[in-house]
Parts: C-alpha cells; sequence; structure tokens
C-alpha cells in the first residue's frame, strides 16, 4: 500500500466537495424564495397535517382526534353529511374545499414525546408541504410542537391542550387554541366543590408532572384555597407511571379529606381505578366522607375506568349528550361514520379544522398572518359550545365550560358523565394579562 | 502533518463517504429522505454511532447508557444557547467536553466491572440520569416539557457583541447563517465527516490496534503485565464526547432538550444501530443510524390512505388483504418491521448490513476472505 500525502491532493478534492456542498442548499433554497410563505399551495390541493398520539398515554385521545380530522376534512371537501358545517354561524365555507383547493392531509405520531412530536411535525412541513399542524394530546407536546410552527412559519391549530401555558407564558402568534384551560377549570369547579363538599375541607394533589399537570394543580389549588379548603399536600407521578398504588397509600395517613387527581388519559384511569380500589371513597375522615375531584375529565377515561367515576366531580370542555343543534349534528355524523359518539378531544380537533378552514375562507389565503388576523376576535356559534370568541390577546377561545359528574345509572356504556353546571363564559374569564406571555409577530416563513 | 496521512484505500474511502454525505439531499430524495429533517437526524445519529463504536466496536464493552451523554449535550447545548450565545460554535464544544466529563465519571466507575456487570452499570447510571433530568432536577432540564429558549434569555456573548434579536424568540444561527433546514444539516454533515475521520484515525493507529487487543483477550493482557483500564476507559471517554457533540448538535438544529432523549430506549436504539450496520467496521454503525431513522420517519408515517394507493393495481378484495397485512408493519408497527429485519440480520449476517455488502463483493470479485479495502478489515463482531 503507497501512502500519500492527501495535502495537496485531498485540498483539490476537499474544495470541489465543499463547493457542491455549498452550491446544493441555493438548489432548494431557491424554489422557496419564489413563494411568500412557508408551503404555499401552487397545485388543486392544500396540505394539512395531523399530529396525535398514536401510542403511549394519551393514545385513545390520539385516535378519536385522528378520526375526527378525517370527518372534518370529509366535510370541508363537500362529502358525507357536512356535520357542524350545517350549524356553523359562519357560512363561508361552501363545501368544495378550501380558496378553491381540495383539502388533503398527512398524519404522524407524536409518541406523547415532545421530541418525537417535532421531528413528525418537522416532517409533514419540510417534506410533505402541510401548510397547518394541528393535534397534540398533551400540553408539552403542545407546545412544543406551536413553537416549532411558529419558526417554521406556519399555523399551529392546537388539540387537546388543558395547560395555561399553551395560549399563557409560552404562546405564539401562530398558534391558536379551542380547548379551555385549567384556569378556567378552577374558576367553574371552584363554586361547584363549595355547593358539594363545603368550604372546610383539605385537599391532597397527585399531579403528573408536566407543564399540564404543574398548570392544573396550581389553578385547582388557586381555587380551592379562595373557598377556605386547604392543601394537605402536592405530589408529582411521572407521565405515563402505570402503577399509582406507591403513591396512593400515603393519602390514607395525611389527614387530607379530598384528592384531587390531576392526571388525564390512562394515567387517570389506572389512579382512580388504584384510589376506589384502595377503598379511599368509603373511608371517613375528619368526620366527612372522602371524596375524589378529577378537574380534568373526558368520556374516553370515564368509559375506561367504568363504575369508579360515579359521582366523581370534574370539568369538560364538551360532551356528546349536550342538546345543542351543533353538538347533534356532530354526534350524528361521527355516530354515522364510526358507530360512536365523539369524545372531548374529537370535538375540540374537528372544531379547530372547521375554524382554520373557514378561516383561510375569509382570508381568501392561506399566509399565517391573513389567516391569523381572520381568527382574531372572531365571534362564532354552532360549534357545540355556544357563543365563542377567538380572543385576539392571547388566541385563546372564550366560551362557557361544563361542569360533569360521573353518572349514577348510566343507560349506556357511553352515557357516563352528566352534566352538573354550564358555567357561564363570563365567570371563567381572565384578562390575557393574567398568565403573561407575549404573542410576538406572525411568522409567514420563507 | 503525519495525522492527515493515510494509505490510498482510505482516502479513497474518506473521500467516498464525505462525498455520499454532501450529497444526501439529492442521493435520498428519490427514497422519501430527501427532507432536512430527517437528513440532521442521519448524521447526528451517524455520529452517535460511530463514538459508540469506538467503545463497543473496538473494545466490546457494550454501553447500555450511551444515551445519558446524548441528553447531556443536548442541555449544555440549550444552557449554552440561554446564557452565552446563540452561535453553535460554543455549544457544540461545550456539550463535547461535558459530554466526555460526564463518561469520565461514569466511566470511572462502570469500568470496574466488565461484561454484562459492566451493561447493567451503565444503563443504571442512565436510569439515574434520566430521572433526575425527569423530576428531581426540574429546575435545570424543565422535566417532561424540555428545556426550551426564551426571548428573556440573558445570552452574554450576543449582548457583549451587540447582537440584538428584536422581539422574536431567536434560533440557533452561524455568523447569520440558520441552523435550521438544508444550512443545519450540511453544518452536521461537517461535523460527521470530521468525526469519521477521527474515527477511521483511531482505527488505524495503534491505540486502536490497543483497543481491539482489550477486546480480543483483556486477561492476556493483564497478565503480561499491561493495565488496560486506562485504554478502556479512553474509549468511553471519546465515545461519550462524540455522544455529547450529537446531543449538542441536536439542539443546535432544534433547540429543545427533553428528557426522554436520556431514557433506556434511547440507549437501546443505538446497540441496534452499530448491531444492525456491523459493529466493529467504520461505515456499518452509519449506515445502521440511517436505516433506523428512515425506519422511524418515514415507515411510521404511512398510514391506509397511502397503502391503498399502493396496493390500488389489485382487484379490491385482493387490495383490502394486502392493504390489511401490511398495516400491521408500517405505521404504528414500525417496531414491528424494525424489530423483524434486525432479527433477520442477526441470524444471518451477524456482522451487520457491512457483512451483507462484504458477501456481496466478495462474491463479484471471486475474493474470499481477503475482504480488505478498508471497511472490512476487521473481524465481523458476534452480536453479544
Amino acid at each position: 500500500m503507497s501512502k500519500l500525502h492527501t495535502s495537496r491532493r485531498g485540498l483539490l478534492k476537499g474544495s470541489a466537495a465543499a463547493g457542491i456542498a455549498l452550491a446544493t442548499p441555493t438548489i432548494f433554497t431557491s424554489r422557496a424564495w419564489s413563494a411568500g410563505y412557508t408551503n404555499e399551495p401552487t397545485g388543486g390541493t392544500v396540505t394539512l397535517g395531523f399530529n396525535v398520539p398514536q401510542t403511549g398515554a394519551y393514545a385513545d385521545e390520539g385516535a378519536d382526534e385522528l378520526r375526527a380530522y378525517e370527518l372534518a376534512v370529509e366535510h370541508i371537501n363537500g362529502e358525507g353529511d357536512g356535520g357542524m358545517l350545517n350549524t356553523f354561524s359562519s357560512k363561508a365555507l361552501k363545501g368544495d374545499g378550501v380558496n378553491g383547493k381540495k383539502v388533503v392531509f398527512v398524519t404522524g405520531d407524536t409518541q406523547t414525546k415532545s421530541d418525537a412530536a417535532r421531528a413528525s411535525a418537522k416532517r409533514m412541513i419540510e417534506k410533505d408541504g402541510a401548510i397547518m399542524i394541528t393535534g397534540g394530546s398533551s400540553s408539552g407536546v403542545a407546545i412544543a410542537v406551536q413553537g416549532l410552527c411558529q419558526d417554521a412559519g406556519v399555523i399551529f391549530m392546537a388539540g387537546l391542550t388543558h395547560s395555561n401555558d399553551t395560549t399563557g407564558k409560552d404562546k405564539r402568534a401562530n398558534g391558536f387554541r379551542h380547548f379551555f384551560n385549567t384556569e378556567m377549570s378552577g374558576a367553574a369547579l371552584g363554586p361547584v366543590l363549595k355547593n358539594a363538599f363545603g368550604s372546610e375541607r383539605s385537599a391532597y394533589h397527585l399531579t403528573a408532572d408536566y407543564t399540564w399537570g404543574w398548570s392544573q394543580e396550581g389553578s385547582i389549588k388557586k381555587y380551592t384555597e379562595e373557598l377556605g379548603w386547604k392543601t394537605a399536600a402536592a405530589v408529582r407521578t411521572p407521565l405515563g407511571a402505570g402503577d399509582f398504588s406507591q403513591y396512593i397509600t400515603p393519602v390514607l395517613n395525611s389527614g387530607a379529606d379530598v384528592l384531587v387527581l390531576n392526571h388525564y388519559g390512562r394515567d387517570m384511569v389506572n389512579s382512580l381505578t388504584q384510589a376506589v380500589q384502595f377503598g379511599l371513597r368509603d373511608k371517613q375522615v375528619n368526620g366527612k366522607d372522602f371524596a375524589i375531584v378529577v378537574p380534568l375529565y373526558s368520556r374516553l377515561m370515564a368509559q375506561g375506568a367504568g363504575e369508579n367515576v360515579k359521582g366523581i366531580f370534574g370539568s369538560t370542555n364538551w360532551h356528546w349528550s349536550l342538546q345543542d343543534e351543533g353538538s347533534k349534528a356532530f354526534v350524528k355524523s361521527f355516530g354515522t361514520k364510526y358507530g360512536f359518539p365523539p369524545s372531548q378531544a374529537a370535538h375540540t380537533t374537528y372544531c379547530q379544522a372547521l375554524l382554520y378552514a373557514d378561516a383561510c375562507q375569509r382570508a381568501g389565503t392561506f399566509m399565517p398572518s391573513g389567516v391569523g388576523k381572520a381568527l382574531e376576535g372572531f365571534k362564532f356559534d354552532g360549534l357545540g359550545n355556544g357563543p365563542t370568541e377567538y380572543r385576539a390577546d392571547d388566541h385563546q377561545c372564550f366560551k362557557d365550560v361544563l361542569v360533569v359528574k360521573g353518572k349514577e345509572n348510566p343507560t349506556s356504556k357511553f352515557d357516563v358523565l352528566e352534566v352538573v353546571e354550564v358555567t357561564p363564559r363570563a365567570q371563567v374569564e381572565y384578562p390575557a394579562s393574567l398568565l403573561g406571555g407575549e404573542l410576538g409577530p406572525y411568522n409567514d416563513g420563507a | 502533518m503525519k495525522i492527515f496521512e493515510m494509505n490510498k484505500s482510505d482516502a479513497i474511502l474518506f473521500l467516498c463517504f464525505s462525498a455520499a454525505i454532501l450529497a444526501g439531499p439529492i442521493l435520498l430524495t428519490p427514497i422519501g429522505a430527501g427532507y432536512p429533517d430527517l437528513l440532521q437526524k442521519f448524521a447526528i445519529f451517524g455520529i452517535f454511532a460511530l463514538g459508540f463504536n469506538i467503545l463497543f466496536g473496538l473494545t466490546g464493552y457494550l454501553s447500555f447508557g450511551h444515551a445519558a451523554f446524548l441528553g447531556v449535550g443536548s442541555y449544555t447545548a440549550v444552557w449554552t444557547f440561554k446564557l452565552l450565545s446563540m452561535n453553535p460554535i460554543p455549544a457544540i464544544i461545550l456539550a463535547t467536553v461535558v459530554g466526555g466529563l460526564f463518561a469520565a465519571a461514569i466511566g470511572f466507575v462502570s469500568l470496574r466491572r466488565s461484561g454484562i456487570y459492566f451493561s447493567i452499570l451503565t444503563l443504571a447510571f442512565a436510569q439515574m440520569s434520566y430521572n433526575l433530568a425527569y423530576s428531581v432536577l426540574t429546575p435545570i432540564t424543565n422535566g417532561e416539557t424540555g428545556l426550551q429558549l426564551a426571548q428573556s434569555d440573558p445570552r452574554v456573548l450576543d449582548a457583549a457583541f451587540g447582537r440584538d434579536y428584536g422581539a422574536v424568540l431567536p434560533s440557533p444561527d452561524f455568523f447569520g447563517i440558520s441552523m435550521s433546514g438544508y444550512p443545519g444539516f450540511y453544518f452536521c454533515a461537517i461535523m460527521l465527516i470530521i468525526c469519521f475521520f477521527i474515527s477511521m484515525r483511531i482505527f488505524r493507529s495503534p491505540f486502536g490496534l490497543m483497543l481491539r487487543a482489550v477486546k480480543s483477550n483483556q486477561n492476556r493482557m493483564n497478565y503480561t503485565g499491561l493495565n488496560t483500564r486506562p485504554y478502556a476507559q479512553a474509549a468511553f471517554v471519546i465515545s461519550g464526547m462524540f455522544a455529547g457533540l450529537a446531543g449538542g448538535l441536536m439542539a443546535v438544529t432544534d433547540p429543545l432538550a427533553g428528557a426522554e432523549r436520556m431514557q433506556w430506549t434511547a440507549s437501546g436504539e443505538i446497540v441496534l444501530m452499530t448491531i444492525l450496520g456491523g459493529s466493529g467496521t467504520l461505515l456499518g454503525p452509519v449506515i445502521g443510524a440511517g436505516a433506523i431513522k428512515y425506519f422511524e420517519n418515514i415507515f411510521s408515517a404511512f398510514n391506509e390512505g397511502i397503502l391503498m394507493n399502493a396496493f390500488s393495481f389489485l382487484p379490491e378484495s385482493l387490495q383490502h388483504l394486502a392493504v390489511g397485512i401490511t398495516s400491521l408493519f408500517v405505521g404504528e408497527g414500525w417496531h414491528l418491521t424494525l424489530g423483524a429485519l434486525f432479527m433477520l440480520i442477526v441470524i444471518f449476517l451477524p456482522g451487520g448490513l457491512m457483512e451483507g455488502f462484504n458477501r456481496i463483493r466478495n462474491r463479484f470479485l471471486k475474493r474470499s476472505g481477503d475482504g480488505s479495502g478498508g471497511t472490512a478489515d476487521t473481524v465481523p463482531a458476534a452480536a453479544e
């Protein structure tokens, strides 16, 4: 083998390679420059990216979200029975796609992990040319993806994310949320809890250890302590822990008489089931019946926890048994397609898809700043929550909040929750400055 | 300089490798992988795998905790962005250094044992790091949500040089070149090429030979009066630095660090990458890393609609049957495909994909057993 000095020849070859390297990116960027904004649709279709958890603790919610998205795309393209498009107060969408383009979609699995969620969102933006990303069934993921969409210059329509931070501390101009947040949950639950359990209670929190859990714990503490409740302890549990027995045993000896489960998805199903199995609900502490509260409820979880949810209070964004025209139309078309009623996750994602499409149609463009302007301060009705407004200050929807309770005598396996009270919007509204954060300017990307 | 001296076949291998990496966006577009995020992942995990291979491929020490160094590198890089500057250079330098320091500490304890005990020790350390990052050290790591940049970060160096990012959230840039998209890929690619060069030099050096000796029979080495620990320790630190660099680059291309990067599944993934590609070979780990990332990103995105299109040439009943069967292996079932592929490779090609390439080449060249030419001069390691 001959030894050779690579210094000169290597330099030549190296500089040739470097030349290619420097030239290559311009091939791609030159195309990007010609567009007015990231992924401007040029053909006859427009691509939306649905980024939902298909595996992990929130997989059930993710699957339901995906069903709702598919339904929304059908309705926007004029297939199916039109669902809530018929009851929606804005009549801009005619069932022929958006801005004359047919809507198509790509999907990704967030795995309920920020890294995976960002990777799949990036794939949809960079490879599949998605003009909007929506979904996410975890506030940690939603916040991570929202930041990514802001950087990339596409709109993010948050799905099931309940943390204050999504439209509070971590809000971004390109991000919009239809779902309610923990602040609203706390404000709505407070009075109901007072009526049910009185004002001298001691609460023990088990909290999912991430942004949503922290936010939920903070809001419930804030509103229950206003009532005069004490907080005995607040224990953080890892997301997706599976076995909560080690966290529930100490509750028995803590002197607390209310257990607040700041859990969601399978975590909530497991922790509630185990709490009931440990006999917490049959206990008498401080001369009062021990109570369990689940601040954020969903039908999917209630179904998973079965018998154990009876009589347990919580709040929810929407429930399929609502009798307004929008809800009925949505339940009907979802039920016809899939054979069971939609969850609140399905409802909020369906609404988000519709609201986005409608905003694009009204703005006459897909450019993020244009679409954003069309959504800001947008007042609408007929999507199942009564009169609703997209507040311009923080891109958060404001609407009535439902306080629900596990039904004592369910008539079917889907009929597990009953609405206790509809808390009017005025009671849950707060100034945007309360939660901090800066929207910043819109980013239209390339 | 002597350090840049290499024999002809190595020089050719190095140049081909560099050219292939730099032309990645063009070469990989036909298979749907030519988009910046995935290309960045290829390069970053290529670096990670190269580093892992220096430890596992050469010394035979199977570490099940390498993701810890990756995570530490990411956290370091994000903190560098927050405190010092948005320029990636300080970030990756610090990420590499901190990754190395971390590896020195863990290696110092773990390398007292070998074989399965070593693996379990590293696994335990990584899991400890993960749990620390996940809940105990939340003020530093921001727990499950992940460490993110904020507009109000101090960025001392940027401030000192009068760089103001205005009212928007800054993103890392290399003297004005944004580190997302293709420029980010080229930044990672150049790092990968540098790392490949370093790894090649280590493979060809007396030090590398010593590491192989550690693998083949450590006891005999000890009986001859040679203390092998410093060599293993050095290899461990070097591979930790590679991992730290990879973690830093992940933060450069996407300024967010999450604890799940340190989870044991991430450590297992790098073992899979190395074995799949061929441990102990130069190119193998990079190829393995590429293959696994490709599966993760492309196969996992196939949904029924895409399959229906793919099988549209079949009659309808057959189409549904074909879709029904294949849909088990794509989408959320991509792990199944990966598992099957991994089993096939371990059973039939214990030397990984590289062994497969060499067998094919040898068949064409009618040369058996020689297999020189840069990549195949090491004995394929059994997957232990």
